[in-house]
This record gives C-alpha cells, structure tokens and sequence, in this order.
C-alpha cells in the first residue's frame, strides 16, 4: 500500500506519543514550523494505557500557549489513529496541510522576521 | 512548600518588552515540585516568549539556568558568572517571589522580574491539584482542630466555626471549597474529641503572624 | 438589669419580644432612613441596624442607630468582624456606648466575596464568638480585651445571631451554648422556613437548658414572590427555603405572591410563639418595611408593651 501524502510534512518517530512533550511542539514552532501535529493511537488503545491522552492534554496546553501570545492555536493538533489506518494517515496529513495553507504561513518564520525588520 | 504559578504570558511578555536578551532563572525546590518553575518550566517559558517576539520580529534572547535553591544566597552566587559576562538587560525569576528578590539583592544594578506568582503554602491533592494549608501564623495550633488549620482553610479564619454558611460541607465562598470545619467536627467527632469543641477558643495573639511586622528566624547554635 | 435598654426591659417582663430590621442607605442619603423608620415606630420594641450587610458598603451601622434614636425608635446596632480589627472593634463599641446605643448584636459578617468590594483585605481578626466575650468583658469587668480598665463601663445587652439550618446539623446546639458562654444575652435566628428543623433545634436546646440562658428569638422573613424564594434558595448558604412554601407561593395569581408571603409570615409566627423557649421573634421584612406592621398585626404581637 504507497499511499502518498504531502511531502512537506516531516514525520518525527516516536514510540508512544506520550513521549512528545510540550516543549518539542514549542520547538518545532520556534524554528519556524508553519504547524505541528501529533498523530497517536485511538484513544483506549495505548500500548502504555494513557500516553496518548497524555500527549492530547499537552497539545491542548501549547494551543493555549499559542492563543495567549496572539497566535493561531490551530497550528498544533492531536489526530487519533491506528496503525492500520494508512489512509486515514494520509488523509490527516492532507487534512492538516490544507488547513494550514489556509492559516498561511508562521508569523515566527523567517520572512515574517524580514517582515518584521522592514516595518 | 510554597506554591506558585505561572504569571500569564502576555503579562510576563509585558515585562520583558524592552529587553532584547534576558536570563530566565529557574528554581529546584518547591516550584519544580508544583510544576510552575523548575527546569522544564523555564524551557517552556523561554520557548514561548521566544515564539511571540519572533512572531514580532524582535527576536529575544533568552539563557535558562535553574539553580538548586533561590532562597539560599550560595546558590544566587551561581549567577555572578553569566550575569558578568553575558550582558543581560534583566533576569527574570521562575522562583517563588524569594528568589527574585534575592536576585536583586545581590546584583545591586540588574532588572529583576518574577514570572511567578507566589500562590500560598500547601500541598497537592492529586497531581495537577494544589491547596492551601498554612498560613504561617507563626504559632501552630492545629493538634486543637483535629490537626486541620482554621486559620488557612476557613475563609474567615474562624476559631469558633462552623459559621452559618457551612452548607453540605461546602463553605459559602465556593462549591469548590470544603468548610474546614465541617471537617474538623467530623475528624473530632471521630476522635471522640467532640467535647473539646464545646469551648470557646479565645483571642488569637497574631504577634507570631505577618501582624507582628516581618520575621526573622536567628538559630545561634547555627549561625557562625 | 444589664443595659437597661427596652428591648431588655420587653423580655425581662417576660413579654414575647419583636424586633425589626433596617438596613442603611448606599449612599448619604438619610431621608431613606426616616422613611423605613416610621413603618417601624411602635410596631418592634428595637430595630437591628444592618452593617455593611452582605458586604455591600453602606452607611455606618453606629450612626444610623444614633439617627434611629432621634427618631425615638430603639436600635440593636450590628457588628461584624469582617471590616475591623480588635482596636476598631473596642473604639466603635464605646463610641457607640457613648452615643446611647445599649443593644449590640455579633457577628462574624458575610464574606466580602459576595459584595461589591470582592477586592478588599478582610480582617477577622477575632470571631463572633470572641466578639459577644469582647463586649461582655467591658460590660462586667470594665475591661479591653488586653485587661486594659475602661474609663467608663459601656452597658450593652449582648445579642448574636444562630443559624439553625447551616451543617453539620448536631453541632448547631452545641454552638449556640457556646455563644451563651461567650456571654450572650440574646439570640436571633436565621430566617426560618423548615419549621420541621427549627422545632427539633428549639427542643435540643430546650432539653439542654439553653433556653433558660438567652432570650432566642425566632427570625421570620416574609417571602415577596416565587422569585425571592428560588433565590434564597439557590444563592444564600445555609438558608433552607422548603418547596412548600414555593409551592404555596405558586398556587396563587402572581399579584398576590406578596399577600401570600405575608400570610405565611403571620402563620410562621403564630406558630413559632407557642414553641417552648422562644422569647421572641425577629422580623426581617427585607426592603417591605411598610408590610411589617399587617405582620406583627396578623401575629397578634399589638400593641408593643411599654415598660419602665
């Protein structure tokens, strides 16, 4: 099964998405990232019982982050699926791309900074 | 251990708004156990106040270091290298609000700026849930309430209580706050200590208690 | 006699005493006072002079009892411990003392939660309980709370307020015994309305005694509307406003909620009068004062006695 999906989305492995912590999704943002999403198991379904909701409630916690410094909260998302789902991976990472074509690119990017010394 | 939290951003974005590199100042005692501002916190911090002024673009730059204790001056001394060194505009402390004003104490001529705001003594109750329990009167007295502190708990601080507000063990404030004392008569009462409730509990001497003007601690057998 | 005020006078002649309530402007404004006053006039033996009630800022308790008494009606001036330390506490009672005050009722005050200056440092520096044993300890031994002797004794007839409704229900005897050791003379009650629960409290404190230590007055607050009732109900802790009486409310043209409320006022009282222990009844006609005179009416609490 070669599914394709956007090819701007780099694909960082993790074990167990508890092991994403807030401050790799911060990371990812400072260093220009236009969006980050974190794709785990169905809820229920965690091999380590609750590293995916773990990583939900700190992917909630950066939106806040994000919404408090005035900037997009739908940049940073959660997906839950299964191994078995490949399309549905695909799908997401479609899914995501879109919406972050449509945010346009990240305020904390380099041409925003350009932007920013121009101003 | 005292308890803390995170000012809001923006606030703390506020503080720093003229600044273009900061030391972010961490603490290894009480605020990293109440997850406000140990080393995981001041990376968070640094990261998202680096995000809003790239977002900005007026990048900040931002050291972190968390040093054991902020209320100890031998570990503010840890500051001296990188303050002198690296030409900070202010530092800003994840501490409780001990730290930054030792800070300024001992960098006579540097900005100091807390990101915490220092909530009250107390405990967790579970993880992510924190309470008050003291209130640092300077005079226990709890082993008379069943072990339990009217002084913090009750929002009158009350010798005397239940007042007429206790309601289905919930103080009158909030449905979120337990009347202390509906906690106390059942802790007595399973004590077998009821009796003790009986009496009246009479002035408080609050000399003991931030009344009496700030305080001081002095351990001769310590002191050198 | 203690203080010699008439509201004492009323009860040690053994005649079933009735007190009123006023609560002072949120302003400057003393017409208001006058105006509530004279429905007061002859219906009550004393009024309770409000102080800042439900933290809400108002004109000051000491002096709307002295205009009170201009007016040539007796008032019981309320203390709270929620807005002055224990030096504020002792000033305001001698100088309301001074002023002719002779009846002073304890309390700890509502928290300023609710008010309309969340905002403020509260103090409670003492409780209700310490403050009836603050005004008892100038009255009998001519002394401040730090032994101090007073340069002159301010007789006070000691009230405080009970809440036979609030939780945990057993201890709610046992703490008004100890107000009666704190040194109270008189004891209001939270506005009733499960008379079920008032009557197993009145028992439990006759049975132990405590009738015989204090007057206790039984607190009545006529209901306006099913809209007042529902919001005591929900919004004041510790205020057990029972569905029958919303239900009585409801079974009536809204128009007539009022008359209805009044009615079941009346009915309270005749009731709470033939309870073993009650010396008296407390009527807190909130904002309708010019209804409390149909009240003590109906209750036939007229005329007020008159005593030397």
């Amino acid at each position: 099964m070669r599914l394709s999906y956007p090819s701007n989305v780099k694909v960082i492995n993790v074990p167990c998405t508890g092991r994403v912590d807030i401050l790799h999704l911060l990371k990812a943002i400072e260093d220009g990232a236009d969006g980050v999403y974190v794709a785990g198991c169905l809820e229920g379904d965690c091999h380590y019982l609750t590293g995916n909701l773990k990583a939900k409630k700190r992917v909630a916690y950066v939106k806040k982050v994000l919404e408090d410094i005035g900037m997009e909260p739908e940049r940073v998302e959660m997906y839950n699926l299964s191994a078995a789902q490949g399309t549905r991976f695909a799908e997401i990472a479609r899914e995501f791309t879109e919406r972050i074509l449509d945010l346009g690119p990240s305020p904390v990017g380099s041409e925003a900074k350009s932007g920013g010394e121009a101003a | 251990m005292v308890v803390g939290e995170s000012k809001p951003i923006e606030e703390i974005l506020s503080m720093v708004a003229d600044f273009n590199k900061i030391l972010l100042t961490g603490c290894k005692g009480c605020v990293t156990v109440c997850n406000a501002g140990g080393q995981k916190e001041v990376g968070i911090l640094a990261s998202a106040l680096k995000i809003a002024r790239k977002k900005e673009g007026r990048e900040i730059e931002i050291d972190e270091i968390t040093l054991e204790r902020q209320c100890d001056p031998e570990y503010i001394d840890q500051l001296e290298d990188p303050i002198a060194k690296n030409g900070y505009d202010a530092v800003v402390s994840m501490a409780c609000s001990v730290g930054p004003q030792y800070i300024a104490k001992h960098y006579e001529d540097m900005l100091v700026f807390p990101a915490l705001n220092t909530t009250f003594i107390g405990g967790s109750l579970e993880h992510g849930v924190w309470a008050e329990f003291c209130q640092a009167c300077g005079a226990c007295g709890i082993h008379n309430f069943g072990a339990l502190c009217p002084i913090a708990r009750c929002a009158k601080s009350l010798l005397n209580g239940p007042c007429g507000g206790s309601a289905g063990g919930k103080c009158e404030i909030s449905q979120e706050t337990d009347c202390v004392w509906h906690l106390i008569y059942e802790r007595m009462s399973r004590l077998g200590q009821l009796d003790k409730m009986a009496n009246v509990v009479m002035f408080k001497d609050w000399t003991s208690s931030r009344d009496g003007g700030p305080r001081k601690i002095v351990r001769e057998d310590l002191k050198q | 006699m203690k203080a010699g005020s008439n509201l004492e006078k009323v009860f040690a002649a053994g005649h079933l005493a009735v007190t009123g309530e006023l609560g002072p402007p949120r302003g400057a404004d003393t017409g208001h006072i006058h105006e509530k006053g004279k429905y007061l006039i002859g219906m009550v033996d004393s009024v309770n002079v409000t102080d800042n009630q439900t933290a809400v800022v108002r004109m000051a308790s000491m002096a709307v009892c002295r205009l009170l008494l201009d007016m040539g009606i007796e008032p019981n001036l309320q203390m709270v411990c929620r807005d002055r330390n224990r030096l504020a506490i002792q000033a305001d009672l001698l100088g309301a003392s001074g002023l002719g005050i002779k009846n002073v009722l304890c309390l700890s005050g509502d928290h300023q939660k609710f008010g309309d200056h969340p905002q403020a440092k509260n103090v409670f520096d003492i409780d209700s309980m310490q403050l009836i044993a603050t005004v008892k300890k100038m009255r009998d031994e001519g002394k401040l709370i730090n032994d101090h002797e007073c340069e002159g004794v301010p007789p006070y007839f000691i009230g405080a307020a009970v809440n036979p409704f609030a939780d945990p229900f057993d201890f709610r005897v046992t703490r008004l015994a100890k107000k009666i050791e704190a040194g109270v003379d008189f004891i209001q009650t939270q506005c009733i309305y499960n008379m079920e629960k008032f009557r197993t409290y009145m028992q439990q404190a006759y049975d132990q005694g405590l009738t015989e230590k204090c007057y206790i007055m039984a607190g009545i607050t006529p209901l306006k509307s099913v809209g007042m009732a529902r919001y005591m109900q929900k919004f004041v802790p510790g205020l057990e406003v029972t569905e029958d009486h919303i239900e009585r409310l409801k079974g009536v043209d809204k128009k007539k909620q009022g008359d209805e409320g009044i009615k079941i006022a009346i009915e309270q009282m005749q009731e709470v009068k033939e309870m073993k222990g009650i010396a008296g009844i407390h009527v807190m006609a909130i904002e309708w004062e010019e209804r409390v005179e149909e009240l003590v009416t109906g209750a036939g609490l007229l005329p007020r006695p008159q005593v030397a």
